[in-house]
């Protein structure tokens, strides 16, 4: 439809020329960039609406790692005696589970973005990607406390995160690019089909039993390990616990796997949601 | 310097309506049609899904406004006005024809967009500011004048759900009024408000335009367009019927026959009865043509069709908010008239000389029952449409618009203050 940027330099009258738009569109890198600060007050918004008028506040992120956490300890630690790389078990499953959170936040958060914002869609233009994106970027916030909350157990249980630890970046960034990927295809999805709300909680929930969250991955073999791979939360998860606790192995070859998978996810969903952005006002 | 800011070319937007639950043979068309990469987008419209209705809301709408012009956008609802506003702000994108707009656009087609209850007004301040594509910077810039034109300094910290809602309204417009844009485009924010924010609205809108800006200004307050706008443009059914001088275009608009058939109602799905007689369709009637102002005198036209012959029936109409309050059921019987029976088809009519209502959309209801017995034969609730346009009253000057009130009464003021008071000029009397 157009390329230019909201804001052109002083003194530069802005043209734009709005046609009918065919087929598939590129996804407007530049124009994205014109809007990222309505995109950082967008993910502050959702994070004061989030905690507002809420009794404990911004201590919910750390309350739902920490006590699923327990669950998994009794139930599949205790009980269950799952394996765990010879890491305690708790330890194994809050060090997935913080990463998974982020995951698992953003994908409800965002695949339900576009509607919750159809008041914006249907009275203001912006590029609509900045809902789902800001979306997903406002759980950042309960990512840092749960990082922090990981650190703390970590010490209190003996274990002191080495140079490793840095390495939680890159994976972090796969978690938010698998987020990202399948937000952006659940949300436009959801515009016209709202059974998108019916099927997000299922996925997240079978999302988390193909992810190596309560067990190790590493009880697969190959050739299966490398299909299972190409669920990217693998990558993420086995990657994550590696990089923060120092020990083990890294995920190896997996990891292309899981990083190609997330990519495409995120470049298919780029396209579709351009695609069928230009219904979006008149049917959200 | 003067080029055209706005220029529209044979432009055009068609709505599928008639949104029938899709199926599973829809669904996963669109799944496989998204993966194939022909260009379906190409192909006719009017061919995609025979059994869908299909219709312009825009269709052959050309026009170019110069920089610095200030348009009026007037029509009944459903003209396509607004439509029109959505497409040049780039919400929905066009069927067919161009747009080239030269300059920053701000719209403006709704205030309070993105004010969220939970956050303080001056969170809002922000959000909604980004949202309408101010920098940051520009906000914080403007920061004190929008609080001061909102009058709301001392609640900037409270959440707005605990606002009233003209502390809400006034807040909402003051960001919206410091947006700064070369094109803006603005959809019956007027019509919000008490008369002295009123006032204030118009007046900035008037700054606005005589700063150079263009404007394009969909409303439905007469005066304000006749006030503001140097040109007037026209929609009926999707199409510029009218494009001239601003006077002309309310004159054009307001005495435009009304040569309608009237609106069917042979296919709404909200009807009970037995059926013996049914509505079938209603028009809605006034010497002053298609747009009536409050004051104006109205008949109500209910045509009727008779399956079978019915002794004393009773017709009625009711008149509702929009919010289902009912303001005004009458009865055939109610007045005296007695219909001792009908066995063929025909209209009835009803004269309101003067209903006294503010400008507004209000709903009619439309019943036939048995006069003695109450048993219904037919019921229509919540398909037919009577539309006021604001209109000064009170002979003021000033035109009120159903913000707050709904109902007008041929009235007047007094004061009365007794001894030992100092003598006080009386209050002048309205009307």
């Amino acid at each position: 439809m157009l390329e230019n940027p909201l804001r052109s330099g002083s003194g530069q009258r802005v043209s734009i020329r709005i046609v009918p738009r065919r087929g598939w569109v590129r996804i407007g890198f530049r124009e994205l960039w014109a809007y990222r600060e309505l995109m950082y007050f967008l993910a502050v918004r959702e994070i004061q609406i989030r905690y507002k008028q809420t009794a404990l506040g911004i201590t919910w992120a750390v309350i739902q790692p920490l006590f699923t956490m327990l669950v998994f300890s009794l139930f599949f630690g205790k009980l269950g005696k799952m394996p765990s790389e010879g890491i305690p078990y708790p330890l194994f499953s809050l060090a997935a589970l913080i990463p998974w959170s982020f995951f698992a936040a953003g994908l409800a958060q965002s695949s339900n973005s576009l509607v919750g914002n159809s008041n914006l869609i249907t009275k203001v233009y912006f590029p609509r990607l900045v809902i789902p994106i800001s979306s997903i970027l406002s759980g950042l916030l309960d990512f840092v406390l749960g990082f922090l909350l990981l650190l703390i157990f970590m010490v209190a249980m003996g274990y002191f995160p080495n140079l490793h630890v840095f390495w939680s970046v890159p994976f972090l960034l796969l978690a938010l690019v698998t987020s990202l990927g399948t937000g952006i295809w659940l949300c436009a999805l959801n515009v016209e089909y709202r059974d998108v709300r019916y099927v997000v909680p299922f996925l997240t929930q079978f999302w988390m039993f193909a992810t190596p969250i309560a067990y190790s991955g590493r009880m697969l073999k190959e050739p299966w390990r490398s299909v299972y791979g190409i669920n990217p939360m693998v990558g993420v998860v086995e990657g994550f616990r590696w990089a923060v606790l120092g020990q083990g192995n890294p995920p190896g070859s997996i990891l292309i796997i899981s990083s190609l998978a997330a990519v495409l996810v995120l470049i298919s969903g780029l396209y579709y949601f351009r695609r069928m952005e230009r219904t979006f006002a008149d049917i959200v | 310097m003067t080029g055209s800011a706005i220029r529209v070319r044979n432009l055009g937007k068609q709505y599928r309506i008639g949104a029938h639950p899709r199926t599973y043979k829809t669904l996963r068309e669109r799944i496989t049609s998204a993966f194939a990469f022909r260009r379906s987008g190409s192909n006719p419209p009017d061919q995609e899904g025979a059994n869908e209705r299909l219709f312009w809301a825009v269709r052959d709408v050309g026009f170019e406004i110069p920089e610095g012009e200030v348009v009026g956008v007037i029509g009944r609802n459903g003209a396509g006005k607004s439509t029109l506003l959505k497409l040049i702000s780039r919400i929905t994108e066009p069927t067919e024809g161009e747009i080239e707009l030269t300059g920053r656009v701000g719209s403006l087609l709704e205030v309070g967009t993105g004010f969220h209850p939970e956050l303080t007004g001056r969170e809002n301040i922000y959000m909604n500011g980004a949202i309408l594509g101010m920098a940051r910077a520009e906000i914080v810039r403007k920061f004190d004048a929008i609080v001061d034109f909102a009058e709301v300094e001392k609640f900037i910290d409270t959440p707005v759900k605990h606002y009233s809602s003209g502390m809400y309204l006034r807040l909402a417009f003051a960001v919206a009024a410091h947006l700064e844009p070369e094109i803006l485009i603005v959809d019956e924010v007027l019509a919000v408000g008490d008369a002295a924010f009123q006032k204030k609205c118009l007046g900035k809108m008037d700054e606005v335009s005589r700063q150079g800006r263009t404007v394009l200004f969909v409303s439905h307050n007469m005066v304000a367009v006749e006030k503001l706008c140097t040109r007037g443009i026209v929609m009926d059914q999707g199409r510029v019927v009218f494009d001239g001088a601003a006077r002309d275009a309310i004159d054009a608009c307001l005495t435009a026959s009304n040569n309608d058939l009237g609106q069917d109602l042979s296919r709404t799905g909200r009807r009970s009865g037995s059926g013996e007689v049914r509505i079938t369709r209603y028009e809605i009637l006034s010497p002053t043509g298609k747009l009536i102002r409050a004051g104006d005198p109205v008949t109500i036209r209910l045509h009727f069709e008779c399956r079978e012959r019915i002794g004393r029936p009773a017709f009625a109409i009711s008149v509702l908010t929009r919010s289902g309050l009912n303001l005004f059921t009458i009865f055939t019987s109610d007045l005296g008239f007695h219909i001792p029976e009908i066995s063929a088809d025909g209209f009835i009519d009803l004269e309101i000389p003067s209903p006294n209502l503010l400008a507004g959309v209000y709903i009619l209801h439309f019943s036939i029952t048995d006069e003695a017995t109450g048993h219904w034969y037919d019921h229509v609730t919540e398909s037919a449409e009577l539309e006021i346009e604001a209109a000064d009253v009170y002979h003021t000057g000033r035109q009120r618009a159903a913000a707050y009130s709904v109902l007008f009464y041929d009235c007047s003021w007094s004061l009365t203050i007794p001894a030992p008071a100092a003598p006080l000029a009386p209050a002048p009397s309205r009307n």
